[in-house]
């Protein structure tokens, strides 16, 4: 392990950790905006009790995720000097794009909208509470915008030893950030669906509130389905455009080292053997690889070994290859959960449709599918996880995409520094996601009827019940 | 004016606007342990920047994105220069802001008393570093040749960077006592500790500045190299400093609270026109001819213009709803009203 290794380490780690809370932050302030809207619009104590309670949800989140992108941002100048120095009049500015239209406008008004409750007009804080679901998209939009541009750098020349922007439209509308935009934005609806798909399962299960914790699961599965079917479109169009731009990490995704057949296979398990540039175990599923690569039945891709020779005439001497087992094997595992997921969002609409027949709502009384819904709430989060690795382990050696190898954009930092600081950052990162799944499956298990002690920043919590909340349980103000 | 001038400024301006909104929050996170005697007082002096201070620390991460996008070479250098400095900074807020969250979570006087203290100490490194880092600007870094900083830690740290550091977590504490003012009735018990509060930190933060500046200018030559008009800056700072304490005694809380405000204003600009002056962003503490320059650390035209068109449009729509945001809760606070219908 050298400086740069553990850089690459300290990136990795703080981004995943990161996602982990912003991907339901970007999810759920979408879906407690639809709900503080039909709470607007049905006038109905029912809706108010759903928004209190998922926005409570909302908000143990929330902070961790704006104080762990203050990391993310500075760690491009701390760790990556060389890189920032490289790419800053490019890649720089959708990052300041993301403050000036996201950030501040997240932060300012989910205060409005949280504190507000007993002086702002309804419609105002109905606003705010949109404003803040768009500020997170626009959020998601343009670092996806910067991470693509790394994956497929456009809109740029080389001058003294930068990278410099001609064209900011190509820039922004580079195919590929968009469609890892819906790729990202489909996963992060789905963490977001599928926590309160578990939430509301949990309490149905329990018998209640079913008033409330119905529609929450019927909201659930409907965003759950979209976001699924988001996922999967894009990231089977994400794959086939890496094929195109990207034909090593293409290549490392189905471990195939010589050229593929035609038409291609599908690798379902191999055992991969790095040094010797093979697998040593392989089962395939034939003509699955054609489908995957171009939607025909008789394609054939190139494999790593014949990619390194041109990579190398391409780019200079060097190992051009991936560590192809971790790219091959988080792909798969993302592609199976996605399954998964997407298999029991629709299973989900498909049991409500058919159960909608007579009095009784057959979807809200099925134990088997709730509890099935109660158990699988990590998987979403593992699919992100496993796609964040196997999209930036595929781009290795390189950090923008043909133009600067990692190595070339590392900072002159001592060993030591980062150590240190890659200790640090890791013992509070592990906290605080210990701390924030404690408590908010401590807060979504204490349900409607339980008058939290919780409070967020001096405000404190809305009764999640009908009417004037009873005795003040907590002592608190 | 050029762009490449005008973006150097409203770097300038991120700064000041961030040292100025949370360095009041960090100010009330600092004097709480000081002033607050029960779970209601305490619960009441975050309510003063409950609704704040989250908006607040967004300034911080623009002046970071706004560097990166248009001087680049300048973040790199700065950002892995004081390499140390901002890791300790990150993890501060990383801990200050969960704190905010969690603390009313837990219905355990462990859990509140742990994350009080992450609170205390999450604004106190900042609040200290900030100023080290300030200061390192003008003195300068390690830079080598290739415009890399090679310096390590203990470049980071000199008699000058330490005074500066002072400096602002004393601005700071003043900073806090006087919002305070504006934000706690005026018969509160609080309130009468804030006010001897803002007096004593006040009178300490006197003496950190007139040090800081005095090192400056024997030590650094650093406003020799003011014009005759930039002069105005550290000496209206001085000025505000000193009208505080008048303010106080005569119960103007608007007036100290705009001259502490003030003073963190004018001493940010001052940092950055001693920088201006001498066209540098980063001087090399290795060879004069290593420093980086202002022209040469910028990003290309292309780059600066559309930033103008993106901070044209959105600074002043951010700028205005923040301050709607302050104008909504507006409310002086007192303990044991936090209910929702009593506005905290």
């Amino acid at each position: 392990m050298d400086v740069i290794g553990l850089s690459r380490f300290q990136f990795a780690s703080t981004s995943i950790f990161h996602f982990f809370f912003v991907s339901l932050t970007v999810g759920l302030a979408f879906m407690i905006a639809i709900m503080e809207t039909l709470s607007y619009a049905k006038k109905e104590q029912r809706y108010e009790n759903m928004t209190n309670f998922f926005g409570h949800l909302f908000l143990i989140n929330f902070a961790v995720g704006v104080v762990t992108g203050i990391v993310q941002e500075f760690q491009f100048g701390m760790n990556w000097s060389e890189y920032s120095r490289f790419v800053g009049n490019i890649f720089g500015v959708p990052l300041a794009l993301e403050v000036l239209m996201a950030f501040f406008l997240e932060s300012t008004f989910i205060a409005l909208w949280w504190f507000g409750k007993d002086r702002l007009p309804h419609w105002v804080r109905l606003a705010s509470i949109w404003l803040v679901a768009i500020g997170t998209q626009v959020s998601a939009f343009w670092i996806i915008v910067a991470n693509a541009w790394m994956q497929r750098p456009v809109g740029y020349r080389i001058e003294n030893g930068q990278a410099i922007l001609t064209s900011f439209s190509d820039v922004v509308f580079n195919p590929k950030a968009w469609i890892y935009f819906f790729h990202v934005q489909g996963s992060a609806w789905t963490v977001a669906a599928f926590l309160v798909l578990c939430v509301a399962a949990y309490h149905l299960l329990r018998r209640h509130h079913v008033e409330i914790f119905g529609p929450a699961l019927k909201l659930g599965l409907v965003v759950g389905a979209v976001g699924t079917l988001f996922s999967a479109l894009s990231g089977h169009t994400a794959a086939q455009t890496a094929r195109e731009d990207q034909p090593m990490k293409f290549a490392a995704m189905e471990a195939q080292w010589e050229d593929s057949e035609a038409p291609a296979p599908w690798s379902a398990i191999a055992v991969i053997d790095q040094e010797g540039q093979r697998n040593t175990f392989n089962i395939e599923i034939p003509f699955l690889g054609s489908v995957l690569a171009d939607n025909s039945l008789n394609s054939s891709y190139e494999g790593m070994i014949r990619l390194q020779e041109e990579y190398q005439q391409q780019y200079g001497p060097g190992d051009y290859i991936p560590p192809v087992a971790p790219v091959y094997y988080s792909f798969r595992l993302m592609v199976g959960i996605g399954m998964v997921l997407l298999a029991t969002a629709f299973g989900g609409l498909a049991l409500w449709w058919w159960g909608r027949k007579g009095r009784k709502d057959r979807l809200l009384t099925n134990r088997l599918f709730l509890r099935w819904l109660v158990w699988i709430v990590p998987l979403p989060w593992l699919a992100n996880f496993f796609g964040w690795i196997t999209t930036e382990m595929g781009r290795q050696p390189f950090m923008v995409y043909g133009l600067l190898r990692v190595d070339q954009g590392v900072s002159p930092n001592s060993f030591t520094e980062v150590l240190v600081g890659l200790i640090g950052l890791w013992a509070i990162y592990l906290a605080l996601i210990g701390l924030d799944i404690y408590l908010l499956s401590v807060t979504a298990r204490a349900g409607i009827d339980h008058k939290p002690s919780a409070e967020i920043v001096a405000a404190p919590a809305p009764s999640y019940s009908e009417g004037p909340s009873d005795s003040d349980r907590s002592g608190s103000l | 004016m050029t762009l490449v001038n005008l973006w150097f400024w409203l770097i300038a301006v991120c700064f000041t606007l961030y040292f100025f909104l949370e360095g009041f929050d960090f100010g009330v996170d600092l004097l709480r342990p000081l002033l607050a005697r029960t779970e209601a007082e305490e619960r009441a002096l975050t309510g003063t920047i409950g609704p704040f201070w989250d908006g607040n620390e967004v300034w911080v991460i623009a002046a970071a994105g706004v560097m990166f996008s248009t001087f680049p070479v300048w973040y790199g250098a700065l950002f892995s220069g004081m390499y140390p400095i901002f890791v300790a900074i990150l993890l501060a807020l990383l801990l200050r802001g969960v704190a905010f969250e969690y603390r009313n979570q837990v219905d355990k006087q462990v859990w509140r008393n742990a994350w009080d203290w992450a609170s205390f100490f999450g604004s106190l490194v900042p609040s200290f570093l900030w100023g080290v880092v300030m200061a390192k600007l003008i003195e300068g870094l390690a830079l080598d040749g290739d415009r890399r900083a090679v310096g390590g830690l203990g470049d980071n740290f000199s008699l000058f960077s330490v005074v500066g550091g002072l400096g602002t977590l004393l601005l700071f504490m003043l900073h806090g006592a006087t919002f305070l003012l504006l934000r706690l009735h005026t018969d509160t018990v609080l309130y009468v500790r804030a006010r001897k509060a803002a007096l004593l930190w006040g009178a300490l933060a006197t003496v950190a500045i007139l040090a800081f500046v005095w090192l400056g200018y024997v030590g650094k030559g650093l406003f020799t190299s003011f014009g005759v008009l930039p002069w105005v800056f550290p000496v209206i700072s001085a000025v505000t400093l000193a009208s505080i304490w008048l303010a106080l005694t005569r119960h103007w809380d608007r007036m100290a609270f705009a001259m502490s405000g003030a003073t963190i204003v004018f001493s940010t600009i001052t940092i950055f026109i001693s920088l201006f002056t001498r066209q540098q962003v980063l001087p090399s503490t290795l060879d004069p001819a290593f420093s980086l320059t202002i022209d040469g650390s910028a990003s290309e035209h292309y780059t600066l213009v559309l930033m103008t068109w993106v901070g044209g449009i959105f600074l002043p729509l951010i700028i205005g709803y923040q301050i709607w945001n302050y104008y909504v809760f507006r409310e002086r606070i007192r303990p044991h009203e936090g209910g929702l219908d009593h506005g905290y």
